[in-house]
């Protein structure tokens, strides 16, 4: 009974499915589906050397501190920071005054109460406070900026495929549209003249569909002055902003890397061990 | 017959299991691996510890240059109402002329307050009794018949030096962790904040 | 239950005495998995991703409780609080990554567990019982995977919900309403992530409840075995205890190891960068994609891109998405061939591999976007994985030739074989030994 009626469903299924997959190829070789400009002309992340890479990696201190630089001169006036705490700061090399000055310091104070009027009011930072917005909210955020919202950079690291080559790649790869060919020699606007960007967008490959609302927030070499001296060129203000965000998203990798290596000894001896104990018990039993 | 013989094997082994369970290298096997999972206990155990951000707040700095004589403030403390007065001379006087032997928890004022700063009592709003946060610190508050706070829940009444005088409390007004950074601000709870 | 030669439980110390009298427990483990547990001798390492799984249970449900005392449910701040664990929370983000990658974990080894059973027959008779609640607790596992993948909320929590509860309306008449009732609104919101977290906490027991079924109903006529021969008598088995303890103690240390490698250096491999981007239900994803788990499924879901007959084609999708797991619910009785082990049918053997290889082609479709050519290969594929358990299977039982089987798994064994191919004895022969 389960056989015949078997043996008829599936018939169904493969008789719907091979129809299906004809009309489909019928449909592919009538009208092929034509390339997007995205699909010809987007670029991946070019590859990025940190510090952390790796198994064994461990974050650069220094270049973490630089890459703070970026993002407090650069980024911070539109972009939040929201999960991490300045007092995540001690972990990237800052002592507790400094964090307290940092703290106090910052541009954009925290959302309180005014004590006697209980009107909405603003006060300093402390250490425990996470970074504060920049915009009270995301109708603020929009109407500063060209009704684009500024994404949190947090979690950026890790919420893009490709991680800090993502953003780094990104930062750097801003290009003039006209002109822009990709590696077959095609040129963008000669092949699909419809797909100029744009007046309040900018032209980046590297960006998911080519254009992005950010206009190229490293313009220049020197725009930072780094407190450590070295050069700020625009690589090298990406590079740092891009360990500092991959740090801002992944706070714990050092721990997580020595802990991994800590562990896997034990256990590869662990198992090791167990197989030999495995090989004992069945010694001299025919299996 | 020879197969037999040999398929009965696995239980004359079987026989030695007694000996083979007390292999060194099945005792070691086992023993690495209990080292393991007891090791795993660690992480599970200590996540319920306070968390960074709990520790974060476990101590905080206060501006009492607002605070006039003879006024007291009530702020938050690890979660927990704290209390910080600003007592006149006439507190002092009346906390120091207090013999300890009259006192449930005995202690005196200097012990309570910091050299120097004998004019600040700063001590948790908790009540040591059950836990009810006491009055007096608020403008308008009673004070209870010592002068200092009183608690509505039992009648526990405190001092000037918010001792326990008189009612079911057991000791005074805790008296946290704190240290003057300045003249006008306090560090309470001696973090890095 | 078990075997008359199973060693009988007697317990050596006094304490042990005194509960087993009052409560009888520890024989009840001693008959399970200790010496009182005649198995097979000839099991090969399929046969420790069993254990394997109940191990990925443990530590999913150890996790998930002390994750669960600082997770906070409530679509503002579930974010959040997922954040808060991975950065403030003492180790907490061991324990956030030990259990999303847990949950990759127990998926593989439940899927080489089930194409275990696939290729060695163990879902034949008597063994159809151990078959069918073992697909019970398959459902379960991904109705708690989908669910538990919703809690962080992000992009694809939300949107992961939203197409998957969205099927539900594809049921004619009763559909939207059905959907309604199991969000408890009109799209993925608070009232939905708050029963999925309740149902996520305790689905969890309820694999456990049913995982106690699947063994004693297994521990019925005992394992099977490479050979798919049954027991006949004692020199076929040795006691659970001390044989598989030591073996499955092996298999867990290199499961363990395999677990450590993704969770310490690429905890983040297999999911989506866009989880960590917070739930926005006015901007979809790219491409949404479930979980790897999900991706064969997925596939077979989104082959089905034409209506037939009046029928839509996303209500002919979601028919043969759940029909594609319904049918193995029938497979001991499509294949009803009496020779149970791949080993000794070679055609099936054949078919076998390529069903491996289409379960693995449709995966890889599932997790691409849904654009030629990976449409028309999922639908070849899909075509495939039906006509091999509906058609194929059905007719190889009738049709096959077989190879002879061992009289035993003693003779198989000392043949060296193994449960392999034999080439000279007949099934028939006397039990003389080939050498």
């Amino acid at each position: 009974m389960v056989r015949p009626l078997g043996i008829l469903a599936g018939l169904g299924f493969v008789a719907i499915l091979l129809f299906t997959v004809i009309k489909g190829a019928v449909a592919y070789i009538g009208e092929p589906p034509a390339p997007t400009v995205e699909h010809e002309f987007h670029l991946h992340p070019r590859p990025l050397e940190l510090a952390s890479d790796g198994p064994l990696g461990r974050y650069d201190r220094q270049q973490l501190q630089r890459g703070f630089q970026v993002y407090k001169e650069v980024c911070s006036a539109c972009h939040s920071l929201h999960q991490v705490s300045f007092r995540d700061l001690t972990q990237i090399g800052f002592t507790d005054p400094e964090v307290k000055a940092i703290a106090n310091q910052w541009a954009i104070e925290v959302p309180s109460v005014n004590p006697d009027t209980g009107e909405p009011a603003t006060r300093k930072a402390l250490p425990a406070d996470k970074f504060p917005d920049p915009y009270a909210n995301e109708t603020a955020a929009r109407a500063a900026n060209n009704n684009a919202l500024p994404p949190d950079l947090s979690l950026m690291a890790k919420a893009r495929h490709g991680g800090p080559e993502y953003i780094h790649s990104l930062l750097t790869g801003y290009r003039d549209q006209a002109g822009f060919k990709n590696e077959k020699g095609v040129e963008l606007l000669k092949e699909f003249p419809d797909a100029k960007t744009p007046a309040s967008l900018h032209f980046n490959p590297y960006f998911a569909n080519l254009n992005i609302a950010m206009p190229p927030p490293l313009v220049a070499d020197g725009q930072v002055t780094y407190a450590d001296g070295t050069k700020a060129t625009i690589d090298q203000m990406a590079t740092d902003i891009s360990a500092f965000l991959l740090w801002a998203a992944e706070p714990k990798l050092e721990n997580r890397h020595r802990t991994g290596v800590a562990v896997l000894i034990f256990l590869l001896i662990a198992t090791f061990l167990g197989f030999l104990a495995y090989r004992n018990v069945w010694s001299g039993v025919k299996h | 017959m020879a197969t037999g013989e040999q398929a009965a094997a696995p239980h004359t082994d079987l026989a030695d299991d007694g000996v083979r369970r007390r292999d060194f290298i099945n005792v070691a096997a086992v023993s690495f691996a209990g080292v393991g999972a007891v090791a795993t206990l660690v992480p599970l155990i200590n996540q319920m510890n306070p968390s960074a951000d709990v520790l974060a707040l476990a101590s905080i700095d206060v501006d009492v240059s607002a605070i006039k004589e003879g006024q007291a403030i009530k702020t938050i403390y690890r979660k927990q109402p704290l209390f910080i007065r600003h007592l006149t001379a006439k507190e002092i006087a009346a906390a120091d002329a207090v013999p300890l032997s009259e006192l449930r928890d005995p202690q005196t004022l200097a012990e309570r307050t910091k050299e120097g700063h004998k004019q600040w009592l700063i001590t948790m709003g908790v009540c040591t009794h059950l836990g009810c946060v006491p009055l007096g610190a608020g403008e308008g508050e009673t004070r209870g018949e010592f002068g200092g706070y009183f608690c509505p829940c039992h009648g526990s009444s405190y001092d000037t030096a918010a001792r326990i005088r008189k009612g079911p409390a057991p000791k005074n007004l805790e008296v946290p962790e704190y240290a003057f950074k300045s003249d006008t601000v306090v560090t309470v709870g001696g973090g890095k904040a | 239950m078990s075997f008359p030669w199973a060693n009988h439980y007697e317990p050596k110390h006094p304490l042990m005495k005194w509960v087993d009298d009052r409560l009888p427990l520890p024989r009840l483990v001693y008959n399970a998995v200790g010496a009182g547990y005649p198995v097979p001798r000839n099991l090969n390492y399929f046969w420790n991703f069993g254990v394997l799984a109940g191990l990925a249970l443990v530590i999913q449900i150890v996790t998930g409780i002390v994750l669960a005392m600082h997770y906070a449910a409530n679509a503002g701040v579930a974010f959040n609080s997922v954040e808060h664990i991975m950065r403030d929370v003492n180790q907490g983000w061991l324990l956030r990554y030990a259990h999303a990658n847990g949950a990759s974990m127990f998926f593989i080894v439940v899927y080489l567990h089930i194409f275990r059973g696939l290729y060695y027959g163990s879902y034949k008779a008597p063994r159809e019982m151990v078959w069918l609640l073992g697909l019970v607790i398959f459902l379960l596992m991904m109705a708690t995977a989908f669910m538990g993948y919703v809690l962080p909320w992000g992009q694809m929590s939300f949107w992961g919900a939203k197409v998957i509860t969205g099927l539900f309306s594809a049921i004619p008449l009763v559909g939207p309403t059905i959907q309604e009732w199991l969000l408890g609104g009109f799209a993925p919101d608070n009232a939905a992530l708050n029963r999925f977290f309740s149902l996520h906490y305790l689905l969890p027991f309820v694999i456990a409840a049913v995982i106690i079924l699947h063994i004693w109903a297994l521990h019925i006529p005992g394992s099977s075995n490479p050979t798919g021969v049954e027991v006949k008598g004692p020199q076929d088995t040795v006691p659970f205890h001390p044989y598989y303890t030591a073996k499955d103690g092996f298999g867990a240390g290199v499961f363990l190891v395999i677990f450590a490698l993704l969770l310490f250096f690429a905890p983040n491999f297999l999911g989506h960068p866009d989880n960590y981007i917070p739930a926005n239900p006015l901007s979809t994803p790219a491409h949404i994609v479930p979980e790897w788990y999900f991706w064969p499924f997925y596939a077979i879901l989104r082959a089905f891109t034409v209506d037939i007959f009046g029928i839509p084609a996303k209500l002919l999708g979601v028919i043969a998405m759940f029909g594609s797991i319904i049918l193995l619910f029938f497979l001991p009785w499509l294949d009803n061939s009496p020779v149970r082990s791949g080993n000794y049918r070679p055609r099936f053997r054949q078919f076998f591999w390529i069903l491996c290889i289409d379960v693995l082609i449709l995966g890889y479709c599932g997790g691409s976007p849904a654009e030629e050519p990976y449409v028309m290969i999922s639908q070849l594929a899909a075509a495939y994985y039906f006509a091999h358990f509906l058609i194929i299977l059905p007719l190889l039982a009738k049709l096959e030739t077989t190879l002879p089987l061992p009289n035993s798994i003693t003779e198989a064994v000392l043949d060296g074989q193994s449960g392999s191919t034999l080439s000279t004895n007949t099934q028939s022969a006397p039990s003389a030994p080939s050498h």
